[in-house]
This record gives C-alpha cells, structure tokens and sequence, in this order.
C-alpha cells in the first residue's frame, strides 16, 4: 500500500479526493439542514449535460459543465424565488431538461460515449493535475466565503429571524447554489455524475444524528467526509473496486454505525 | 422624538389589504399594547416595522428612514416560531445569534455570560443547554425573549409574548419589562389579547385593518373603540368587558 503513494497519478488521486471530500462534507451540513439534497441531484445532472456538450464541441468537458451548471444552479433559485414554487418543483424541471440536454448532446457527439461513461461514475485515477488545480480553486474560494458561514447559518435555522436582522438571505441563496455548483462540477470527475449527491448529503446526515449543535454538526461531517475517502480509497485498492463508488459506501457504512448508535443508546 | 413614526403605512398581500392608512407617532419610552381581532393585521404592522413585508408609505425608526435604521435597535420575538425545529442548536446560541445577528460557530465567554445572564432574567437559565427543538411552547417563549433582550434594544416588538407562557411567568414577564423599560428607556410594543395587561401599558393602540384608536388605555379601550374594532358586542362580551376593566 505504502510504495504506492510514491506514484504522482496516486498522490492526485488521494489529494482530489481529500480535498472533495472536505468540500462535500463542509457544505454537507447546509444540504441537510436547508433539504437541498435533491438540488445536488439536479445540479448533477447540470453537469452531465454540459460534459456532454463539451465532449460534442471537442472541448474540455470542465470548462463546458462549469458554466452550465453554474447558469442552472442560479436559475433554479431564481424560479424558486419568483414563482411562489417549491423548490424541489422547479429543481424537478430543470433535472429533467439537463438530461434531455446531454442526451441530445452525447447523441450528436457520437464516438465519445465511452469518455461520458467515465463521468457517469468519475474516476479518481484518471485525475489530472488540471483537475487537481480546479479542485484547489474551489476549495480556496470556499476558504474566503467561510467568513459567511454564521450568516449563512442564522438564514438555515430560521429565515425570517435572520431577514429581521437585515442579512442578505436572498444574495446569500444565490452565492450557496452557485458556490454548491462549483464544488459539484469538480467532485463530478471524482466520484461521478451518479454518485456525487452522497458527498453533499451522506456525511451531514450522519453527522445530524450525532451533532448537538450545528457547529459541531459541521465538524462532524467533515471528519465523517475526510475518514470515508481514506478508508474507502484504501478499499478500492486493495479489492480493486471503483473509487468512487468506494468512498460513497465508506460513507454509508458511518452512516450506519451513526444510526446504531442513535437508534440503540438514546443516541446524542 | 418619536420612537416610531409611521405616515399612510399600507400592506397588501395580492388582493387583500392587511392595512390600510396607518399613521402612528410613538413617543420614545412608551409601552404600547396592540389589541385586535384575529386577522386585524397587528403582526403585520410589527413585520413592516422590521422590514419583512413590502409596504406603501413612510416609516421613521427614532427618526431615520427604517432602511437606515440599525438592526440592534430592534429586540423582537415573534407570534409563530417559524425556526426549523430539526436545527441542532442549543437555546444559549439562539440567544447568542441576538448579540451577533448571525449564528454562532463558537460561544465566545463574553456572550456566554451575557447569554446567560439574559436567560436568568426570564427564568429560563436551566434551558440553556437543551435542546432547542424539544422546548415546550412556554420555555421557547422565555428564551425567545432572552435572544430580544440580549442586545439591549432601543425598540422591543413583542407579539404575543406572554401566550404560552404560565401564569407566574406572565407576572414576572410583565414586571421584567417595565424593569427594563426604566432602566433603559426603551420603546416597547407588544401585542396582546389580554385587555387586562393592555390597561397596564402607557398606550393602547387597537388595530383593526386602520387605526381605530390610539392614546392612554382609558380612551382607546373605551367601548366606543372596541366596538369599532371588534364589531357589535354582544351581551356577555359586554360583561367581558366590564370586567376586564375593573
Ligand atoms: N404572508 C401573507 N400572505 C398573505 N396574507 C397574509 C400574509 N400574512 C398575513 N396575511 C393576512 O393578513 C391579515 C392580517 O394578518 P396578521 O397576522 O397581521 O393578523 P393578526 O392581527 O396578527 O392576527 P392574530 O391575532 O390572529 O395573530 C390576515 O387576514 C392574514 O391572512
Ligand atoms: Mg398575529
């Protein structure tokens, strides 16, 4: 196990997957707590169809899904706003044109199919130093918005209260849907366009069964998040399994023992 | 100066209008009931003081525009608890999130103690670490007024605090707030269904969609006024009202 952390395509591999990891279990917790699990579902699906237009314009896929799920990210929560709909109403239409969209792309892009399988379930071997560079932007991006996370935090627990104290909870929607795009974009050449929503919503809600409050929520999921990749990264190594789908069941297996021990000790 | 000063405020929600040409002028260091009917738009008339309904008309908070108006002015508990009662969060940060207007990550031991002392006040300091979403209605009430207290505000909006509250509670809540008011000279409005308490305040405002009236409680609580407000009156409420009075 060791010698291979020798290998530069290793080193990437465990260090995008750490860094994922961090993002996903960090905004985990909002996930959870504002329901937007079907949101990441969505804005999966976003990214899929941009790759698909990326791999019909010949480009990088990246630079393609950025954009795209960025631009569905905001209009779900524009629709959201000023329609009156649910949002899981408006995520719902949106899930369906992105991948009506990439079907049509991918079909008109024959010949790179095989290059959308590896998107479907990510591959964390196949992660470039361009991925890696993505990856460290978004996370650093994310360092300067932290100073946002009480604000943030305030609008989760109770909206009204925190628009009565004059904080910005609609720009601030805005910044977590597109700040939840970014991450999702770079997490999807990891774990997967199938496979990308566990990272937003399994640690967090483990750690939900276990947090007392949601600061220590918060660090939780980030430590359920960080253990998972090690652990399920060293499981897809030795038993030569799909890294992404490795780490998801990692998570899921915290999540189980999180809920044994809520379900049989009285729990928190 | 007037602590609040409203000029035609008007509220609509699509077709149906909430209020309708309220003018108000509250002089600083009052303590205002609002009564009403059900539906007499007196929550809305405190959310527009705050700024989270749209309104037609003017609003001046201690004599600034309300958009100029600081947010730690205001200390407001609301009627319905809207807060997402699957939070993790302990009642001692919400009471802390109204010395931050944001959440807290970390109690730093300044706020605990401030926090915590607020929470004395209401008699409410074994709550502090409980969980918030497992609070019965009458202890969220106590640590709702912690959170508006906490900052030390100019204006407190108080909408239905003592419901929920037991009948002690209701005692020490009303004392507390004079207390607070002499110390400070602060503003208070609170709404109230209890016409009793409302015979304690300084003024009584009585809300039904407009003003109907305003000034000392033995004028706007005249049968005359809640005759108006609550439409004809019949025998017993007459009765009811005799002896709220006495
Ligand atoms: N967000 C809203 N959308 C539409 N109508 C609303 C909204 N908020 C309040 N209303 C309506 O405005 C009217 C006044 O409501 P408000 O909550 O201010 O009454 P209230 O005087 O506080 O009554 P109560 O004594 O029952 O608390 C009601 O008819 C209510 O249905
Ligand atoms: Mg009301």
């Amino acid at each position: 196990m060791l010698e291979v952390l020798g290998y530069p395509f290793f080193q990437r591999a465990l260090l995008a997957g750490l860094l994922v990891s961090l993002l996903g279990g960090a905004l985990s917790a909002f996930v959870v707590q504002r329901r937007l699990s079907f949101l990441g579902d969505g804005l999966a699906h976003a990214a899929f169809a941009g790759v698909a237009l990326g791999l019909f314009l010949r480009e990088e896929p990246l630079y393609l899904a950025l954009p795209f799920t960025l631009a569905v990210a905001l209009a779900i929560t524009y629709v959201k706003e000023r329609s009156g709909l649910s949002e899981d109403t408006a995520i719902g239409v949106f899930f369906a044109l992105s991948v009506a969209l990439g079907a049509v792309f991918l079909a008109k892009a024959r010949g790179y199919v095989g290059d959308a399988m590896g998107y479907l379930f990510g591959s964390l071997l196949a992660v470039g130093p361009g991925d890696l560079w993505a990856v460290g932007g978004v996370v650093l991006l994310g360092l300067a918005l932290l100073p946002l996370w009480g604000a943030l935090a305030y609008a989760t627990f109770d909206r009204e209260l925190a628009l009565a104290d004059r904080v910005p909870v609609g720009l601030h929607d805005y910044l977590l849907s597109a700040y939840l795009a970014l991450a999702l974009v770079v997490a999807v050449k990891v774990v997967g366009v199938l496979l990308v929503a566990a990272f937003l919503v399994i640690p967090g809600a483990a750690a939900r069964l276990l947090g007392r409050t949601f600061a220590g929520m918060t660090l939780l999921a980030l430590l359920f998040a960080f253990s998972a990749t090690l652990l399920g990264l060293y499981a897809s190594f030795l038993l030569d399994w799909p890294s992404g789908a490795s780490v998801v069941l990692a998570q899921a297996l915290l999540f189980g023992l999180a809920f044994l021990k809520t379900a049989f000790s009285g729990g928190k | 100066m007037w602590a609040v000063e409203t000029q035609g405020l008007t509220v609509r929600f699509g077709q149906y209008q909430a209020l309708e040409d309220v003018s108000l002028k509250v002089p600083e260091g009052s303590f205002v009931a609002v009564v009403g009917p059900n539906g007499a738009g007196k929550s809305t008339l405190l959310k527009a003081l705050l700024g989270l309904v749209p309104f037609r008309g003017e609003v001046r908070i201690f004599g600034r525009p309300l958009a100029q108006a600081d947010p730690f002015w205001f200390g407001y508990v609301p009627q319905i608890k809207t807060f997402d009662h699957t939070f993790p969060a302990l009642a001692l940060e919400l009471v802390v999130s109204g010395l931050r207007r944001a959440w807290p990550f970390r109690v730093g031991e300044k706020e605990r103690e401030r926090a915590l002392e607020a929470l004395g006040r209401v008699g409410a300091l074994e709550l502090a670490h409980r969980p918030l979403g497992r609070l019965s209605g009458g202890q969220l009430q106590r640590v709702y007024l912690a959170r508006a207290l906490v900052r030390r505000p100019r204006l407190l909006l108080l909408d239905e605090p003592a419901t929920g509250v037991d009948r002690l509670g209701e005692v020490d809540l009303y004392r507390h707030l004079e207390a607070y008011q002499e110390e400070t000279g602060a503003t208070i409005l609170m709404i109230t269904h209890d016409w009793e308490a409302a015979h304690h305040a300084s003024h009584v405002l009585v809300l039904n969609r407009r003003v109907i009236g305003f000034g000392p409680p033995e004028r706007a609580l005249s049968e005359e006024c809640l005759r108006q407000a609550f439409g004809h009156l019949g025998h017993e409420h007459a009765l009811f009202l005799g002896g709220g009075r006495a």
